[in-house]
């Protein structure tokens, strides 16, 4: 059989992050999917090391431009399961509006994509035109749209004004009939159950062998969530359902996403309500990071956010592990594209909602026999320069005087 | 004298269509725009796009058949003006007695270039999406044919100016229940020919990254954005020649060209794009059974 490779990126419209996917196709037909990491790997855990305790709750801020306080809380709650501190509950609640909101801004920007990805533009820019109300509240609690840099080790670092309180309240009020319109055009629309129902589904047993995380897990009526699992900042305190569905479908995707904004709005109410008239702390001092070990973890809105610092009690961590949610979802894509169309398979790919900038990696060649290994980053690096090198000469451009320098430096 | 005089008709084709499609592609950005709440391009925008690029460099990629790849936008452009032409010159000039057929193959035209565009161009999108062109245009076309044939069997000619003619002494097509069905089931196989959403799929930004056309660049895009915007003036204009009793009245004329273009942007604007074995089967199933029974209904003179 003669196979062909349609490439996915690495610079593709389908994707707004470099990512390579290779479909082998036969026909229209998808064989087999490789995917292909690493081409914007900035190495975040290592710096993490270099860093103090402090100053790392802003730099895992960066990992991410969506999720971008899933990643401070889940690295917050190692930090202080590793310190066994306990946080002032009104922080607790901050924490939680803070997640939730950022969770209902980045369900509706799955949802524009993802009408984008069917050629439904419609759908894209309704959906982000609602979600920039969302956007404006962040602005007004935190002072940015993106990277809200509200979370540190032991509380939260702004709080929320009363006066801001009845003017969250009201535009959620107004957003919700616009989220509720926007739900049943997605949900009753003939088309777009005929392009996404039945399409790359992941059943139950798919879902535990890739140990895939989050909307996509409850989609295929795997009733985890991380927040209702293992109660961190409110979560315990509110009340909330978790969201499944049985088909394990993308639509099924869609609908856990689009209820899940709703769940969001009920808790973000129910915090305003215990924050609203009362006074208190929003964060302790952590002075010293013990020696020892400590694990957080959040349900950011692509699935569970994993944190591991290890201290030797100085002022920066000995490691720092982070796991996001797509580095578990994206190898999902072996059971769900494999026998679908291409058409599918680009909805399929986008259905897991993926975040490469989350998943990046750095690319270790090795020898397939003997396990030793044969290239790193650094070579790698190392290589392209002198391919650069090779083309440059070939087509007799001279090379820089600042890219000289460094060159003899490196080399 | 008349060679001169046929030039003159082509040529003008060439820019009454050219500028009218010019100006609906205009309307079409503006129109989804505004449904889409954004703000929309200024008028002459499409103008911009069409000078700008033709002053950008065409490159030929290296794996490319060159002739094809150059000469598949020129046959789409020639073909869509000499329907315009026909259009033309049978309501004014030289009454042709079988131009519906002419038509009908000359409409097919732009589709085969876009497949020839996609099959020369030595990429793999590219022939991926030429592959879907030519599973559109084998689904389309039956349906577009059928709802073309609703006014032949009612009035018994093949020729456009007679059809015109009769419907301004009977009643416009649209009027029928039959002219009704046929009308939306050409509007719609008509969508599939300009390529326009649900039935993008040969170009498919998303999945393909502007799939037939990925290789063109610089004049050769130009000439297929041309292509597409005469084939939507054209295409609009036999629509109201054809099945709403033509331009008689101008004003009426253009009101009902207009009316024609916000139906097209409006189903284009609230539909997904369709997988071409859905396509498929929903052009063979329902435009075609559509197609069919408003030619039975005509048959009876509904």
């Amino acid at each position: 059989m003669k196979k062909v490779i349609v490439p996915i990126g690495p610079y593709h419209p389908l994707f707004e992050e470099p990512e390579y996917f290779a479909l082998y196709c036969d026909g229209e037909r998808v064989v087999d999917v490789e995917w292909i990491a690493g081409y914007n790997h900035r190495g975040i855990e290592k710096i993490s090391e270099s860093k103090h305790w402090d100053q790392i709750t802003f730099l895992v801020e960066r990992i991410c431009g969506i999720c971008s306080t899933s990643h401070p809380i889940a690295y917050c709650n190692a930090v202080e399961d590793l310190a066994k501190v306990e946080i002032p509950e009104r922080a607790k609640y901050i924490r939680c509006i803070i997640g939730e909101l950022e969770r209902i801004h980045s369900h509706l920007l799955w949802v524009g994509l993802a009408g984008h990805f069917l050629g439904y533009n419609t759908v894209f820019m309704w959906a982000w035109k609602y979600r920039e109300p969302i956007l404006d509240i962040m602005e007004m609690i935190t002072g940015n749209r993106n990277h809200y840099a509200m979370m540190k080790i032991g509380g939260v670092r702004r709080d929320i004004d009363d006066a801001y309180i009845p003017i969250i309240r009201k535009i959620l009020e107004d957003l919700k009939p616009k989220l509720n319109m926007l739900t049943n055009a997605v949900l009753d629309d003939p088309v777009l159950a005929a392009r996404l129902k039945g399409v790359g589904v992941l059943t139950d047993k798919d879902i535990k062998e890739f140990g895939a995380l989050g909307p996509v897990a409850r989609a295929s009526g795997l009733d985890i969530d991380v927040r209702r699992d293992s109660p961190h900042a409110a979560y315990d305190l509110v009340e909330w359902k978790v969201i499944t569905q049985n088909e394990g479908d993308v639509f099924a995707r869609a609908v856990v996403r689009l209820l899940e904004c709703f769940e969001s709005m009920k808790i973000i109410e129910q915090c305003l309500d215990n924050l609203k008239g009362k006074k208190g702390e929003i964060s302790i001092d952590v002075r010293n990071i013990p020696p020892g070990e400590g694990i957080g973890h959040y349900e950011a809105p692509r699935g569970e956010c994993f944190h591991y610092v290890r201290s030797d009690g100085t002022g920066s961590p000995l490691r720092h592990k982070i796991r996001a949610p797509s580095f578990n979802n994206i190898p999902t894509f072996k059971a769900s594209c494999i026998g679908e169309t291409i058409s599918d398979v680009t909805i399929i790919l986008a259905g897991v909602d993926p975040c490469y900038c989350c998943t990046e990696r750095a690319i270790v060649a090795y020898d397939v026999n003997t396990q030793k290994k044969i290239l790193d980053g650094s070579d790698f690096i190392r290589l392209s320069q002198e391919k650069t090198r090779k083309i440059e000469k070939e087509i007799g451009v001279a090379p820089s005087r600042w890219e000289e320098k460094n060159w003899e430096r490196d080399n | 004298m008349a060679i001169i005089k046929i030039f003159g008709i082509v040529a003008g084709s060439f820019f009454i269509f050219g500028l009218i499609g010019i100006m609906s592609g205009w309307f079409d950005r503006k129109l989804t725009a505004r449904i889409q709440w954004r703000v929309g391009p200024p008028w002459w925008q499409n103008f911009a796009d069409f000078i700008k690029l033709t002053g950008k460099e065409t490159v030929i990629p290296e794996g490319a058949n060159q002739f094809l790849f150059l000469a598949a936008p020129v046959a789409g452009i020639v073909a869509t003006v000499v329907t315009g032409a026909i259009l033309i010159s049978g309501s004014f000039f030289y009454p042709l007695k079988w131009d519906l057929i002419i038509i009908i193959y000359l409409l097919m035209i732009p589709s085969i270039s876009i497949v020839i565009a996609g099959a020369s161009s030595g990429n793999v999108l590219a022939s991926v999406g030429a592959g879907r062109e030519l599973k559109l245009f084998l689904s389309y076309e039956l349906p577009f044919i059928l709802a073309l044939l609703v006014p032949v069997v009612k009035f018994g000619t093949t020729e456009v100016a007679e059809i015109v003619k009769l419907q301004h002494i009977y009643r416009i097509n649209l009027g029928y229940l039959s002219g009704f069905i046929a009308f939306f089931v050409g509007i719609i196989a008509f969508m599939g020919k300009i390529g326009y959403v649900p039935f993008d799929v040969s170009e498919a930004e998303t999945e393909l990254a502007a799939g037939t056309i990925v290789e063109y660049s610089g004049l050769s895009l130009a000439l297929f954005k041309l292509m597409k915007w005469i084939l939507l003036s054209v295409g609009i204009s036999f629509f109201v020649i054809y099945f709403m009793g033509g331009f008689s009245n101008p004003v009426v004329g253009i009101l009902k060209y207009i009316l024609v273009l916000i139906l097209i942007v409006l189903i284009k604007n609230t539909n997904p794009r369709l997988r071409i074995d859905q396509i498929l089967k929903f052009s063979w199933g329902w435009l075609t059974m559509f197609g069919l029974f408003a030619i039975v209904l005509a048959a009876l003179g509904c």
